[in-house]
């Protein structure tokens, strides 16, 4: 047993650590990457459980990624596996961008990279424009006049710039907590 | 000591980025460039670009650069410990209790009507950093205060992206090469 589980736990930090090296476009997809390694190639996972299993790591707050190295960690090895997958998870940026940070400094002064990063600021602000009008637009699809109402609200209150964003948060976390409870006693 | 500030601001990053990826974007902002002045919003912009050039989830891509800058990789280590450490308590927790009871509907119920809040958040960023980006600092908004060829690639990624549904890294680097290609024509 004990063997078997130094197996899993090595396993775990491997899969993790390549996930997170080469995988580019945020925790959705490192998410669906696990669960092709872990429930279709290895069989560690049944389907529906890694399904709820993703379900908690989009739930919870923190980076997606990470969450999910967590639940899987956690699932398969207990306390020690959710360290092991995030050791795995986080080393791979944390080298990256510990280097790229360096040569930042370096080259920020250069005129041609100026240019570059100048233009690839307009580039950033398209790509958040595009995500957030898509994700806007399902909130809309939904015809929930209080999910159209919060999202006015909280746009007006986070770029007037008077109130810390975390108020916002967890005034809409309250409200989900409320709206799910009543929702309970009305299917009762 | 900047140990502990750094901590305890990815702490806050970490605890109350819900719904991934670009959620934690309004909540680094109010952190670094707001709160504690750490990066401007022009450093600020360049270590998203970073960010969506290389793997790895923007908090923590932050959580490094930040704490690298401020105050070298002890600091690193100190920002990225703070954001990792309230997933690993939440989600074993939750996790736990999912394994014991398998429900998970109040749950997704919060983050059903978190959502709009955050798709609101999110787009707060991106005004403020195109504001940043159209605006020479300090005018107010005017059509004659807005940078012309930064605004002209602004609409052609945004066109890409959304119809063409072009890769968003090909359309940041070729927002770059116009802005070259734009400064060197005039």
């Amino acid at each position: 047993m004990k063997k078997k589980n130094s197996k899993i736990l090595r396993t775990l930090f491997l899969s993790t650590l390549y996930l997170s090296t080469f995988t580019f476009g945020g925790g959705y997809v490192i998410v669906s990457l696990m669960k092709k390694d872990f429930v279709d190639a290895r069989h560690w996972i049944d389907e529906e459980e890694m399904l709820d299993l993703v379900a908690i790591a989009q739930s919870a707050p923190g980076a997606i990624a990470v969450n999910g190295a967590i639940v899987v960690g956690y699932k398969l090895a207990g306390i020690l596996g959710a360290f092991v997958a995030i050791f795995g998870t986080v080393i791979p940026p944390f080298v990256i961008i510990s280097i790229l940070s360096v040569c930042y400094q370096a080259f920020r002064s250069n005129l041609l990279v100026a240019r570059m990063l100048e233009g690839m600021q307009a580039g950033v602000g398209a790509v958040i424009a595009s995500v957030t009008f898509g994700m806007g637009c399902s909130v809309i699809k939904e015809k929930d006049v209080i999910s159209v109402l919060v999202l006015i609200l909280s746009f007006l209150l986070a770029c007037s710039g008077e109130i810390n964003i975390v108020w916002i948060i967890l005034g809409c976390g309250i409200l989900g907590v409320i709206r799910t409870m009543l929702e309970r006693k009305v299917r009762k | 000591m900047i140990y502990i500030q750094l901590f305890l601001s990815f702490l806050q990053v970490g605890l109350f980025s819900f719904g991934g990826g670009y959620a934690a974007l309004p909540l680094i902002q109010s952190q670094i460039v707001d709160a504690h002045r750490w990066l401007d919003v022009k450093e600020f912009t360049d270590l998203i670009t970073l960010s969506q050039m290389t793997p790895g989830p923007i908090a923590i891509n932050s959580a490094t650069f930040v704490g690298i800058k401020v105050a070298g990789v002890p600091g690193a280590l100190a920002a990225t410990l703070g954001n990792i450490l309230p997933s690993c308590i939440i989600v074993t927790a939750i996790a736990k209790l999912y394994l014991k009871y398998r429900k998970l509907d109040l749950l997704q119920g919060v983050l059903k009507s978190l959502r709009p809040a955050v798709v609101a958040l999110i787009a707060s960023a991106g005004v403020s950093i195109l504001k940043n980006a159209f605006l020479e600092a300090g005018s107010v908004l005017s059509v004659t205060g807005i940078n012309i060829p930064l605004f002209v690639i602004f609409l052609i990624c945004l066109i890409l992206l959304c119809w063409k549904k072009w890769n968003p890294i090909i359309v940041m680097l070729l927002a770059g090469i116009l802005n070259v290609i734009f400064c060197y024509v005039k």
